[in-house]
């Protein structure tokens, strides 16, 4: 008898140990892991968010004192502002004018019948990437796509069901703006077998308009140089 | 009667004393605690029924537990959900004794 108590004294030991450990562990879970990472995540968020905001108040205000260091008059100083906003103009950290095109595409507004491949009628980053690059190959001195300037580093990329530029989402209807000859740029586009008439294969729409001008806004965010020096 | 009294309450003070378990571990844990139920509502059944054996008892307790924890591991190696198998063996156990429990006590 005092035998079999001991055997079942041992099987309730472990039986208690282990309902705890459960226990606790399942309690710890519930507490801990979605609920502090969304937590987590969201005071992250908050965080870079702000970081974002500061950096670029620094940005305006770091052009603002660049504004003033060159507005000082005599001959030297002219010069130098003058060549500094060409290298402004040409970096796409100025605002600019000029005669030029505007370019609006979109997607297909076709009904899709079933099994058709939405795919095929929606406008992606390669044909984005194509019109630029016509327009470039026209001659197009200065680029923004829905106001975002296009930089020598800026990116036009897929990501998930958005097109990137700049970082910012762009969604259609898409406008891009060009400056340089009205005339080269147009015909570039409109070229037979070029990329308007493939665009328009697909059904997507696609049209270019001359303007005597158009503006187009600076690059906002900030231009960082972390791994580039200049080679002397 | 105070012995096993004494092992239950020895068990959860380790228990609670115990580094909490892995996040991976818990899964496989949760199965040995059931087939740990099944085992004691299995003991409790056979000493109504005057049947009790304890050699078959504590062998019975921690190979449940044993087959229990291993099936869920294999079965997340397989990508089967061979655990399930278990929770529905050791459930339908645990009604099963509970029902014939409850008989033997209102007989009495």
């Amino acid at each position: 008898m005092n035998k079999r108590q001991i055997y079942v004294a041992v099987v309730l030991l472990f039986l208690g140990m282990m309902v705890v450990v459960q226990f606790r562990s399942t309690k710890l879970t519930q507490q801990n892991a979605p609920m502090a990472r969304a937590q987590e995540l969201t005071s992250r968020l908050k965080e870079v968010k702000e970081e974002r905001d500061t950096l670029s108040e620094q940005v305006k205000d770091l052009r603002k004192k660049l504004d003033k260091a060159g507005a000082g008059t005599g001959g030297a100083n002219q010069a130098i502002r003058d060549e500094l906003d060409k290298v402004r103009m040409e970096a796409g950290l100025l605002g600019v004018k000029g005669p030029g095109v505007q370019v609006t595409l979109n997607d297909s507004p076709k009904e899709l019948r079933p099994g058709e491949d939405p795919n095929l009628y929606i406008l992606h980053e390669e044909d984005l990437l194509k019109v630029i690059n016509e327009l470039r190959a026209g001659g197009a001195e200065a680029l923004s796509i829905n106001d975002q300037r296009l930089l020598a580093s800026s990116e036009i990329r897929c990501a998930g069901n958005t097109i990137l530029v700049n970082t910012r989402k762009i969604v259609p209807p898409i406008v891009i703006v060009g400056t340089g000859n009205p005339d080269t740029l147009k015909s570039g586009l409109e070229i037979k077998g070029g990329i308007f008439e493939q665009l328009k294969f697909w059904g997507l729409q696609a049209d270019v308009q001359k303007k005597n001008e158009v503006a187009i806004p600076a690059y906002s965010g900030p231009v960082t140089f972390n791994y580039t020096k200049p080679l002397k | 009667m105070w012995l096993p009294l004494l092992g239950l309450i020895i068990g959860v003070i380790i228990g609670l004393q115990a580094p909490s378990l892995p996040q991976t571990w818990a899964q496989y844990m949760s199965v040995a605690v059931l087939a740990a139920m099944d085992s004691i509502f299995g003991g409790i059944k056979a000493g109504m029924e005057k049947k009790f054996d304890d050699m078959i008892f504590i062998t019975g307790f921690f190979s449940n537990v044993l087959l229990a924890a291993g099936l869920a591991y294999v079965g997340e190696r397989l990508g089967v959900a061979l655990y399930t198998a278990a929770i529905f063996a050791f459930g339908v156990r645990i009604f099963q004794n509970l029902a014939i429990i409850r008989r033997h006590i209102l007989k009495k």
